[in-house]
């Protein structure tokens, strides 16, 4: 188990190194200069470089920079004048993690459950019904159901608000569509998990022994089925996180991924570097916990 | 209930011989054919796709308009007997708008999976072919890239490639996109190299190039197709979500997430011109995973109940 660990914790090191250096890299290859102004003399212009410490040569930038990142330094925002990208994110961060979090675990619990009722009524009505509505879930992504049930929920019916952030009514569409994709994702995951376990020997040894269907689900199906449920959670982590993106603009949610989104069309370049970095390595972290918990859970990963 | 002996009669003596094929001989593709055909929601999927396909290629050469005229007199009309899909803020024609930006998105959601397939196929099947330091290498590498998060990368490969252009977003998708194929094609090599056939070519004198491209890839085409049509939607996606956040493809031309965005800003006064690119979006991602479902299952004897 330490050996298992103590791998994935050296690959996901390496993997943040080269996000930071890739990510360094590319933002000197990025066009535009955000200090070019003809009505800004060339002499101030050289001192705002000076400052950002622009005027260094590629290689000790890329040394100063990493030295930065070591100490939790991710840069300074271009547009929001003298703010820190790490204040920046220190004061929207929470509001997109909570979001993300309500999603992820009202869509984990659904998800499994739908795909619990699809696997033991397989191949009879509430099979299908919910199978419809897990490819849906797929095929229509969430810049497309969140202006479509804004527009029927907040604009038509007025039963939500349209959008803002403050109170619980405020967090119900924009969690579910951020948890459509992994409610449908884990329908069908753990539809399929399900069914690969009920045929198994046990299974039927348990229902020969008289235990109670529900006994039987509860002990032997459900828990056999959520370990390869767990290699899910990291993509399904992902996804919420760039649905943040789109959802946060269509909902008016002041979180990262709104401010992610401004930077990219404002080319606030040091606030895009530093939250590139700081969403990937929140990945890795995540994909960390993960597979750590999984081989803890299931030894058969370990040993491979 | 009485059995009578006219009931009966003798079989034809001498016809039948056990040595025989009872049912015509079938290739691999023919028996993958029949049992996709079994698959009502796959031949459906399939039928729709030619549609579209067909009607993103055919649909603008429709009607007289083209996808760029602004024409103000004609601004934000409804769908009428002039414009089938109305006509945008500068007076566009929506029906020819949808076409072409369905042609620009298919064509990126299919280039931005073949080229990346492509190369993680090679790469994978090196890998896996030649085993040892290189396998090593290669692996390693990809457990580490593979973690780095493939749409936040894109949106920072975009604003350095300049955003805006069919290839622009083909070429970033192809840099994040190529690791999972790599690594799948690497597995099926892994378990393909040990089997005679590459035996049989290796002892006949055949160059390790040539037994990756001719034996062992071809050999994993099966399961690396159904894989291509499930990544078909999420490029769709990927394009739309870029589209939305401002980095997809530059106005005028359209394409089906750019599309959404512009008409997710007027949703309230003008709904269908959100709905039907939404709806094509919608058809099509559904299709191909539903296609990618059937293929699998008509692909992989195994997976078979």
């Amino acid at each position: 188990m330490v050996r298992y660990a103590a791998k994935r914790i050296v690959i996901a090191l390496l993997t943040v190194f080269t996000l930071a250096t890739v990510t360094f890299f590319l933002s000197k290859l990025l066009p535009g200069d955000p200090f070019m102004n003809e009505k800004i003399p060339v002499s101030v212009q050289e001192k705002q470089r000076a400052y950002y410490g622009l005027d260094k040569p590629v290689v000790q930038q890329y040394f100063i920079y990493m030295g930065n990142l070591l100490k939790g330094d991710l840069g300074t925002s271009i547009k929001f004048v003298g703010r820190s990208v790490v204040d920046i994110i220190r004061e929207f961060f929470p509001v997109s993690a909570r979001l993300g979090l309500i999603a992820l675990f009202f869509a984990e619990i659904i998800g499994i459950l739908f795909g619990i009722l699809c696997a033991q009524y397989r191949n009879r009505w509430p099979d299908y019904v919910l199978m419809v509505f897990a490819i849906l879930g797929i095929a229509l992504p969430s810049m497309v159901v969140g202006p479509l049930i804004r527009y029927v929920f907040g604009v038509q019916l007025r039963w939500l608000p349209v959008g803002g952030w403050g109170t619980w009514q405020q967090v119900i569409m924009p969690a579910f569509v951020l948890g459509l994709g992994t409610i449908a994702g884990n329908t069908r995951s753990m539809r399929a998990c399900m069914l690969a376990v009920i045929t198994q020997d046990y299974i039927k040894t348990a229902r020969a022994k008289g235990m109670t269907p529900f006994r039987v689900v509860w002990k032997h199906e459900l828990k056999n089925s959520l370990v390869p449920m767990l290699a899910n959670l990291g993509p399904m982590i992902a996804g919420v996180l760039m649905g943040s993106f789109v959802v946060e603009q269509i909902f008016v949610i002041p979180g990262l991924g709104k401010h992610f989104v401004n930077a990219v069309s404002t080319l606030d370049y040091p606030l895009i570097m530093g939250l590139t970095i700081f969403y990937g390595s929140f990945l890795v972290v995540m994909n960390l916990l993960v597979d750590i918990l999984y081989g803890f859970v299931d030894p058969r990963i370990r040993v491979k | 209930m009485q059995a009578d002996r006219m009931d009966f009669s003798p079989l034809l003596g001498g016809t039948l011989t056990g040595e025989e094929m009872a049912r015509p001989e079938t290739t691999y593709l023919k028996d993958v054919w029949r049992t996709l055909r079994g698959r009502k929601t796959a031949v459906f999927s399939l039928v729709v796709l030619v549609l579209l396909v067909f009607m993103v290629l055919f649909g603008p050469m429709m009607n007289e308009y083209n996808y760029y005229s602004n024409d103000y007199a004609a601004a934000n009309q409804g769908p009428s007997r002039v414009h089938w899909f109305g006509t945008d803020t500068l007076g566009r024609d929506l029906w020819t708008r949808v076409w072409v930006g369905g042609r620009v998105s298919l064509l990126i959601a299919i280039l931005a999976t073949i080229i990346p397939y492509a190369i993680g196929m090679l790469v994978g099947g090196i890998s896996g072919y030649f085993g040892g330091k290189v396998d090593m290498f290669i692996m390693r590498l990809i457990d580490v890239l593979m973690g780095i998060p493939s749409l936040i990368y894109d949106i920072l490969l975009i604003m350095v490639l300049g955003s805006g252009s069919i290839s622009t977003l083909v070429v970033a998708f192809t840099i994040t996109g190529w690791l999972g194929s790599a690594r799948t094609t690497r597995g099926l090599v892994l378990q393909l190299k040990e089997r005679e056939f590459v035996m049989a070519s290796k002892t006949l004198g055949a160059s390790p190039m040539r037994l990756i491209l001719r034996h062992l890839l071809p050999n994993t085409l099966g399961i690396i197709v159904v894989g291509m049509t499930m990544t078909i939607p999420s490029v769709i996606f990927a394009e739309a979500f870029l589209s939305f956040i401002g980095l997809g493809i530059t106005p005028p031309n359209p394409s089906w997430g750019q599309l959404i965005k512009e008409a997710s800003e007027v949703f309230k006064q003008y709904p269908y011109r959100f709905i039907i690119p939404c709806i094509f979006v919608g058809l099509t991602m559904l299709c191909f995973n539903l296609l990618g479902d059937g293929l699998r299952d008509a692909l992989d004897p195994r997976l078979r109940t």
